[in-house]
């Protein structure tokens, strides 16, 4: 039997949060995380969290799962469990609406800050902007973003600042376009990025690179941020 | 973008490079005193004053003192920002980090100097 100890909260009905023990008959198969919290919900139907896809694409089950955050789906027992143990907490530093459902308007506003769509303000071609295979190469490893807020939330500049740093996760999509060919926003990008907070607040800790679920480097990113803007003023 | 900041140079770029070179003067700095010191056990107050009496030595004391005194004002700012919440606690905060790195500054530059 494992023993999954898993964050509850339901604000109409507890005064603070609490840890609740529960026990799952895993069979001894090596079942991803999300399994396991299904199983809970078997047992306790008023147990909430967020999932889709239930393969890695969709970013909804982000969680703290054994101290780590990362996907339930894509979270096998055998990575995370340590003496027989399963600890889910929600993903930290967001407001908690219920259990392991997290309040994301904070990550989703950082988001929205770097204007994470193409700018061009030259005429529309007749088909589309095309671009050479080279200058496509560089989105790679930036453009596969989920969107989870794993790497967020494992930021302590943004616990501290969530509201001023814009975070890993809203970097990472900011040099995404500031990388991109087709987009000439370049230098209006950069001038709100140069502030003490949005993308200073980074001290590289790369706890982002260590738990994207993805496999993504968001503190790469935030350097090559840093060279634009250092290439921009000097 | 946030544009409401008491920081040092109205930039993060600007405090950030700063950060930076301050830390390399200070770290040639450091590791001259420690060779120095290491290289001369027999050291007396004559050999001492001149060193000290050497323009090179009192721009590269100064260059010192002046990262120490940036370097020392930018990441304290940034530990208050992140650390002190109540505006009350930071400001005094900022403000006495401010003030002491002023006073260290001026008194360092009277005793390197020798003024």
């Amino acid at each position: 039997m494992l023993t999954v100890s898993v964050y509850r909260y339901h604000p109409e009905l507890d005064k603070k949060p609490y840890m609740q023990d529960f026990q799952v008959d895993t069979g001894g198969k090596d079942l991803m995380v999300l399994d396991v919290l299904n199983m809970l919900k078997v047992q306790d139907s008023g147990l909430a969290y967020r999932r889709s896809c239930r393969e890695g694409v969709c970013g909804s089950d982000g969680m703290n799962i054994n101290g780590v955050n990362g996907l339930a789906c894509i979270t096998p027992l055998s990575a995370c469990v340590k003496n027989n143990k399963l600890v889910l907490r929600p993903l930290p530093a967001l407001p908690v609406i219920r259990d392991l459902v997290i309040d994301m308007d904070q990550f989703y506003k950082q988001y929205e800050k770097v204007k994470p769509f193409l700018l061009n303000d030259t005429p529309a071609p007749a088909i589309e902007r095309l671009q050479s295979p080279e200058e496509r190469e560089k989105l790679d490893g930036l453009y596969e973003c989920i969107l989870c807020a794993c790497c967020s939330t494992a930021c302590p500049s943004f616990w501290w600042n969530p509201d001023k740093f814009i975070g890993p996760s809203g970097l990472l999509q900011a040099y995404r376009f500031l990388a991109d060919s087709r987009d000439t926003a370049t230098e209006e990008r950069l001038a709100d990025l140069d502030d003490p907070f949005s993308v200073f607040r980074c001290h590289g800790i790369m706890n982002c690179v260590t738990v994207c679920p993805k496999g993504l480097n968001p503190t790469k990113a935030i350097g090559h941020i840093r060279n634009m803007l250092l290439a921009r003023a000097t | 973008m946030v544009t409401t900041i008491t920081n040092f140079g109205r930039s993060g770029l600007y405090d950030w490079l700063l950060q930076r070179i301050s830390a390399v003067v200070l770290a040639l700095y450091s590791v001259f005193m420690v060779v120095y010191l290491l290289l001369n056990p027999q050291l007396d107050y004559a050999q001492w004053d001149a060193l000290f009496g050497m323009t090179s030595m009192r721009i590269f004391s100064l260059m010192a003192l002046l990262s120490l005194g940036a370097h020392c004002w930018i990441g304290l700012w940034s530990v208050s920002t992140d650390y002190i919440k109540p505006f009350v606690f930071r400001f005094v905060f900022q403000m006495v980090i401010g003030v002491l790195m002023f006073v260290y500054t001026v008194w360092g530059v009277q005793l390197l100097w020798g003024l």
